[in-house]
This record gives C-alpha cells, sequence and structure tokens, in this order.
C-alpha cells in the first residue's frame, strides 16, 4: 500500500528527468548567448560575420575568414568522406558476400568511435610532413584537414547509409529484377532513390560533426585567420578560433569568442533541423 | 553507349575499389597505431605517474581521472536519460511533450562540444564556481551524453512487448512495479548498450574537458580538484611536443580502452536482438 | 538485480566518503595562467610537494589572460601572465618569480646563425619573405606565431615588432611547445619562445629579449599560499629558477 503513495512522487521525478533536456538546452543557449549577444549588438552582427581582420588585441572581430575556413572544411571532408562512404554502403549492402560484412561492419563501428584526437594526432605527425614534402610550406592546410576529417566521417556515412539501403523492401528489388533490370540498374534506379532521404542524412550527420570537430582540426589546419586561396592554404575554423584563444581571452575578446560560440550553434541548429526534417520527411512517404 | 551488362561490371570494380582503399585507410590507420605505440607500453607506463610533464613516467594519475571524470558524468546522465526515457514511453499522455523533448533532445546532441565547453566553463566553472574541477568536467560531459542515453533507452524500452505489461498489471501489479520489475529487465541490455556508448563519447572528449577540468597533471583527490583526462594528455603530448613515443602509446590506451567498451556494446546488442 | 543496484550504491558512497577524507587532510590550492610559466612553476611546485606532503598545488595552461582571470574571481588561487599588467588589470597583488628571454629559433638545420633585430621586425611584419634577402638558402620562410593574447606574443610584439601587426599569413599555433615542435619539424620555418623552454631540438638566433615572469593574487596572500611564494625566493627555488635558464629576482 506504501507504493501507492510513492509512485505520483517517482512520477513527478520522472517527469522532470524528462524535461531536464529541454532545460539544458535552453540554459546552454541563455549562457553562452547572455555573454555572446551584447558583443554582437555593439559590434554589429553584419561586420562581425562579414568583416575579414580578425586581431581582437587592436580591437578588430571579423570571423569572416573563420566562416569560409569552416564550410571549406566541411565540404572538403564531405568530398571525400561522401563517395568514399557511400560507395562502401552500396558495395556491403548489396555485393559483398555476407561473411566479409559481418567483419567489416563492426570493424567500421570500432572506428567510428576513435577519439577524434587520435586522427588528429596522427594528422599532425603523418600527414602534415608529408605533405611540406611534397608540396612545399607549412603542410598545415585545408587539404590536410579534409583528408583527416573525411576519414574521420567516413565510418559515420558508412553506417548510416548501409542500414538506409538495407532498409528498402526486399519486394522493390525483387520487382526490378524480376523485369529483367541487372543488379546495378536495380540499384541506381530502385534502391538508390529509395533509399536517398537516409542517405541524404547520413551526410548531413557527417557534416556536422565535421563542422563541430574542434581539436583534430586545431592540430592540423595551422590555424591562419585568413581566407584560403588555395587546397594548401592554412586556415582557421570556428571551433578553433573558440579553443585556441578562450584561455587567453578577457573582456570584449572573451565576448567575441562566446559570439563566435553563437554563430556556430545556429549554424549547427540549422543543419541539425534540416537532417531531422530530411529524416522525417523519409519517414513518412 | 556501355551495354547493362557491362555497366554492372564497372560499377562493380569502382565499388570494389572504393571498399577496399576504404577498409585499407582504416587498416592502415589502426596498424600504425598499434605498431608505433605498442612497444612503449608496460607496467611502468600504466601504474606510474608522469614526470617532467610526461616526458618521463606513465600516465596512471589520467588514466584515474578519466575514470573519475566518466563516473561523475554517469551520475548525473544515467538517472536523468534512463527516467526521461522512462516517462517518455510510459507515462507521457500528450504527443506534443514527447515530441518537443525528442526535438530538444536532437538539438542537444548535435551541439559541436566546444560550445559545450564555453557553456561549461562560463556555469560551472566560474557561474556557480566549481573551478576547473572533476565537478565542472563531469557534469558538462554528462550534458553531452544525456542525448545518446536517453535515446537508446527508450528505444530499449519500446521493444518490450505489451503482453509483459498487460500480464503484470492483470496481476494486481501497479504502473510502478510493473515498469521497476518487468519493464526494466526487460530492456536493460538495451539500456547498457546506451551508456556504453555514451561512456565511449566521454572517455573521447577533448575540448570541452580542457575547458571545464584543466590539464593538472596531479591525480585528482577531491570532485573540486583538476584532473587531466587521457584524451586531453594526448593533445598536450602531441601538440606541444613534449614525446612522440609516450603520445603513441597513450592513443593505444586510449584506443584500447574505447575498443573494449565498444566489443561490450555490441556483444549486448547481439544478446538483445531476437534470434 | 537489486543486489547488483546496491553494490553500485554503496560503491559510490565509499568513494564519496573517500573523497571527503582525502579531502580533509591536504590543502590544495591552483595555480593557472600563462604556458611559459607553467614548466617551470611545474618544476618548482613539485620539489615544494616533496618537501610538504600536506600541500597540493595544481598547475593550469590556459595563458596569461586567463592567469590575471583566474587570479581576479578567484577561480585560482594564483595566477601567472608572462608579461607586464594591462592598466585596467592593475590592482591585483603582484609577485615577480623571474625574468625570462624570448628567444627567436628556427630548424637546426638553418644555416642561419645571426639576424639583427631590424631583420626579425622585418621577417615578422611581412617586409622580407625569403630566406635568401637575410643570407640563407634561398626559400620562403614559414613565420610561426603564437595566438592572439598570448603573453609571448604581447612581449614579442611589444618589444621586436614595436606597433607593427604579425604578418597575417603567419602559422598560429597555442602554446609555447607547439610552436617550438612545429620549428623542429619544418626546416624553413622561423618562430619565437620562452628562452626557458629552448631545447637542442631547435637553435636559438638571438635570446636578448627580457620580459618578466608574473604571479598574481587577488590581494597579498596569507597561510599556504603565502608559505609558498616565500618558499620561491630561497635559495634552493633560486637554483632551480636559474637550472632553467632564467634570471631569478633578487
Amino acid at each position: 500500500m506504501k507504493l501507492k503513495k510513492v509512485e505520483p512522487w517517482i512520477r513527478t521525478l520522472l517527469f522532470l528527468a524528462a524535461v531536464f533536456s529541454i532545460l539544458a538546452v535552453v540554459l546552454i543557449i541563455v549562457f553562452v548567448f547572455k555573454e555572446g549577444l551584447p558583443f554582437l549588438r555593439k559590434w554589429g552582427l553584419t561586420t562581425f560575420i562579414f568583416g575579414e581582420n580578425w586581431s581582437p588585441t587592436r580591437g578588430n572581430f571579423g570571423i569572416f575568414p573563420m566562416l569560409l575556413g569552416s564550410i571549406y572544411l566541411t565540404l572538403g571532408a564531405i568530398l571525400i568522406g561522401l563517395p568514399l562512404g557511400v560507395g562502401c554502403a552500396i558495395f556491403f549492402a548489396e555485393f559483398a558476400p555476407a561473411k566479409i560484412t559481418s567483419w567489416v561492419r563492426p570493424a567500421v563501428e570500432v572506428l567510428a568511435a576513435i577519439p577524434s584526437v587520435i586522427y588528429g594526432f596522427l594528422g599532425l605527425l603523418v600527414l602534415v610532413p608529408w605533405l611540406r614534402q611534397l608540396y612545399g610550406g607549412t603542410g598545415f592546410s585545408l587539404l590536410a584537414g579534409s583528408l583527416v576529417l573525411g576519414i574521420m566521417i567516413l565510418p559515420t556515412v558508412m553506417t548510416v547509409s548501409e542500414d538506409a539501403i538495407r532498409a528498402v523492401p526486399l519486394s522493390y528489388k525483387e520487382g526490378s529484377l524480376a523485369l529483367g533490370a541487372t543488379r546495378w540498374q536495380t540499384i541506381s534506379k530502385i534502391t538508390l532513390p529509395a533509399a536517398q532521404s537516409g542517405i541524404v542524412a547520413s551526410v548531413v550527420l557527417g557534416m556536422g560533426r565535421a563542422l563541430g570537430e574542434t581539436m583534430a582540426v586545431i592540430m592540423i589546419t595551422g590555424n591562419v585567420a585568413q581566407v584560403p586561396t588555395s587546397l594548401l592554404s592554412p586556415l582557421r575554423t570556428l571551433t578553433g578560433n573558440i579553443a585556441l584563444e578562450m584561455g587567453y581571452a578577457a573582456g570584449q575578446h572573451q565576448q567575441a569568442l562566446f559570439a563566435t560560440g553563437v554563430i556556430l550553434f545556429i549554424l549547427i541548429f540549422v543543419l541539425t533541423s534540416l537532417a531531422n526534417l530530411v529524416r522525417w520527411k523519409g519517414a513518412t512517404h | 553507349m556501355l551495354t547493362p551488362k557491362a555497366k554492372e561490371r564497372l560499377a562493380l570494380i569502382i565499388l570494389g575499389s572504393i571498399a577496399v582503399l576504404t577498409v585499407a585507410i582504416l587498416a592502415i590507420t589502426l596498424g600504425y597505431l598499434l605498431a608505433k605505440g605498442l612497444p612503449a607500453i608496460n607496467w611502468e607506463f600504466l601504474s606510474q605517474a608522469p614526470r617532467r610533464m610526461g616526458r618521463q613516467g606513465g600516465i596512471f594519475p589520467f588514466i584515474l581521472s578519466t575514470f573519475y571524470l566518466t563516473g561523475v558524468a554517469l551520475f548525473l546522465a544515467v538517472p536523468v536519460g534512463v527516467g526521461a526515457a522512462i516517462y517518455l514511453t510510459e507515462y507521457a499522455k500528450v504527443r506534443w511533450l514527447t515530441t518537443t523533448v525528442r526535438f530538444f533532445t536532437e538539438i542537444l546532441a548535435g551541439i559541436p562540444s566546444i560550445v559545450f565547453g564555453l557553456f561549461g566553463f562560463i556555469f560551472f566553472v566560474i557561474t556557480l564556481g566549481f573551478g576547473w574541477s572533476l565537478l565542472s568536467g563531469g557534469l558538462t560531459l554528462a550534458l553531452m551524453i544525456l542525448p545518446t542515453i536517453l535515446r537508446t533507452a527508450e528505444e530499449a524500452i519500446k521493444t518490450v512487448p505489451y503482453s509483459y505489461r498487460e500480464g503484470s498489471l492483470a496481476l494486481g501489479a501497479t504502473q510502478g512495479q510493473t515498469i521497476w520489475k518487468i519493464v526494466l529487465p526487460s530492456a536493460l541490455p538495451g539500456i547498457l548498450t546506451g551508456i556504453i556508448l555514451a561512456v565511449g563519447r566521454a572517455v573521447g572528449e577533448t575540448a570541452a574537458v580542457l575547458l571545464t577540468a584543466g590539464s593538472s597533471v596531479l591525480p585528482p583527490l577531491g570532485l573540486l580538484d583538476s584532473a587531466r583526462s587521457l584524451s586531453v594528455h594526448l593533445y598536450i603530448l602531441a601538440v606541444e611536443g613534449i614525446s612522440t613515443e609516450k603520445a603513441f602509446a597513450t592513443a593505444v590506451v586510449l584506443i584500447t580502452l574505447v575498443l573494449i567498451l565498444n566489443f561490450t556494446a555490441t556483444k549486448l546488442v547481439r544478446r538483445l536482438t531476437p534470434q | 538485480m537489486r543486489n547488483f543496484g546496491l553494490t553500485c550504491l554503496a560503491l559510490v558512497i565509499i568513494l564519496g566518503f573517500g573523497f571527503l577524507i582525502a579531502e580533509a587532510k591536504v590543502t590544495t590550492f591552483t595555480i593557472a595562467g600563462s604556458t611559459s610559466v607553467q614548466p617551470i612553476i611545474e618544476m618548482l611546485a613539485q620539489e615544494y610537494m616533496a618537501q610538504h606532503s600536506q600541500i597540493r598545488i595544481n598547475v593550469q595552461g590556459g595563458g596569461s589572460s586567463a592567469g590575471v582571470k583566474a587570479a581576479a574571481t578567484g577561480t585560482a588561487e594564483i595566477g601567472m601572465a608572462s608579461r607586464q599588467l594591462h592598466p585596467e588589470e592593475k590592482g591585483l597583488w603582484e609577485f615577480t618569480l623571474a625574468y625570462d628571454g624570448i628567444a627567436v629559433i628556427v630548424h637546426p638545420t638553418n644555416p642561419i646563425t645571426n639576424l639583427t633585430t631590424e631583420q626579425i621586425h622585418d621577417i615578422f611584419s611581412g617586409a622580407i619573405t625569403d630566406w635568401s634577402q637575410v643570407g640563407g638558402k634561398p626559400g620562403p620562410i614559414n613565420v610561426i606565431t603564437r595566438e592572439e593574447g598570448s603573453g609571448t606574443r604581447a612581449a614579442f610584439e611589444e618589444l621586436v615588432l614595436k606597433k607593427k601587426p604579425i604578418v597575417a599569413k603567419a602559422i598560429v599555433q597555442g602554446s609555447t611547445g607547439a610552436v617550438k615542435a612545429t620549428i623542429a619539424h619544418d626546416p624553413s620555418s622561423i618562430g619565437y619562445i620562452s628562452l626557458a623552454a629552448a631545447d637542442q631540438t631547435i637553435k636559438i638566433l638571438k635570446d636578448d629579449i627580457k620580459r618578466p615572469f608574473l604571479l598574481l593574487c587577488t590581494a597579498r596572500p596569507t597561510g599556504a599560499v603565502a608559505n609558498f611564494i616565500e618558499w620561491l625566493r630561497t635559495s634552493e627555488a633560486m637554483d632551480i629558477i636559474t637550472a632553467e635558464g632564467l634570471v631569478p629576482v633578487k
């Protein structure tokens, strides 16, 4: 009988647990925006976003180079991660013998869990010196960053795409094959279009991971706050800007870094909403 | 124009080479790390404190700090995450609440770790006055891993068949008793899997930990002591060029830890999936 | 199942009490800030802790500005800075630990052995971009610098570059060690680090740029912190400071 009395209390506790995520997001927004927004209001959103000069100790706060740096690097990572990841997904879902797939799949999942700092470490130690020898310059570059991030997001793109391809009903494929189509015709005309939303979601997920990556990026891109002009240019990302200068910043400089965080948050928010929209659309079809 | 047959062969060749290339890249990455790192690992490295900022000695305090940080994070994230999952699946009557919570969980999952770091720094370290400490770092990590735990727990609880609940309720058990005695035990493997995956993320996190837990080389003695996790130590060793050999060894220890966690999770998933 | 839960709970409680008991016995304080001051303080703190088992000193990096901030807000008992305080930062209790040189460094295989202050000024401000312009092997100069807010950068800009900005295409690294590691691996690079951190992996071209290493507290310290700071002036501490290539304050 005592249980009956306790249960409403437990229910309330569980309710509080359920709304905790909402609370956490609100708290994060409030505290990060509280530090960043006054600066944005004073400095001006457009001068902040489109300013090309970042030299906080001289009173210049323009994050355009970092914004472009983040976008270029994310695109570079996708350019490598997308063909490799989706290609592998098709191969392992449709062509490879089940025995091989059952070995590769867990191995790839494990790679998705490797901490990013390890990828950065390898990039710093192997890739950067290699690019320096090959092409001159410092080796810290958009190319190095894209390669490392591309490999880093590959497991994510691959596993999510593979799941999407496997989720296509067998009857679709059987119908196509029965009509005399080859396996490749079936894949390109039937399976891939049907799995489209899942594949797009995998790419958006990978983009989110590349855009939010911090430590690996600081280690291999050179952190130069200038708009990159070629694959071999060094660059700085929004995340790198925050992590690099946070400890050293005071006053207005620190507020500018929180404002960078605000911009990053908004970018990720748009991307996450996009991913949800795609997944939701795919689910209703 | 190629015939469909030729196209098929071409596609197979291209896809096959992509697969081989990818597997090769991933295998070389892992193999290279192991080849470079394994020789430097011995009992002394695992059990001793670092000397000269990590140039000599071992990584014992950092292994300890990693466990403590993860422990603090789980202490908050597990009850909240699993509790929320129970409420959403078993109690919530209105659909908009479930949808809203799910939406915010997605947002939380997408926030980059550096933003968590900024928040943890301004909120736990400065506003609440916890300083750079196990507590600040652990709480920040708790927020980061909450979505993983919540979502997997929700999925796991949903897969428990309705007949179980009906049976229990029919025997006169209260809803609370049914959840505690019937639903949770059935969903336990799934919930544990989520927790293990979350631990993997917490162990690997660098940016947020560096901003909230600091980087003291001493083993923490209290919740308000600063701590340096394995990933932070690896970052510092590599970036500061302190010791490449020790950095490789630390990387291998870190990977081994994550691999063990992941294999355990996969095993659990397999036991959970109905044959 | 219930046993498992209870065991977990017991474990957590025991660990928690362990923390509390351990906490009660020792006095802990934190020193945070400049990554240039960090190595020497780390060494001094280790020696001090070896002699005083009831004292624990946490040493954190973060940077000079973080050090000033940490001391001002009390996040750390002692802040470290490797530059003079800005006018708006005054009001803290300052203690000059030692004077440090800033060394201009290159890769060990670089044939150049000497650069004038003028040449260094021109390289870092972007007027000189090729090694042949200063008598070296022809090839572009890779300039490595520290991030905005770093005490080493502030001191270097003030003492060498006067008011000129550092060339915008310079690679930015986040700490003394990172600059050193980058230059040790890149034969055509040049950078500047704390003299105390210089070793055989790089070559020093110039080392007569001096700046102070400061320890900062909210107010004149008392108790354990004061004892530690007093100890820093003993001949024992001075020896460690001198051995690390710093100039102690008499």
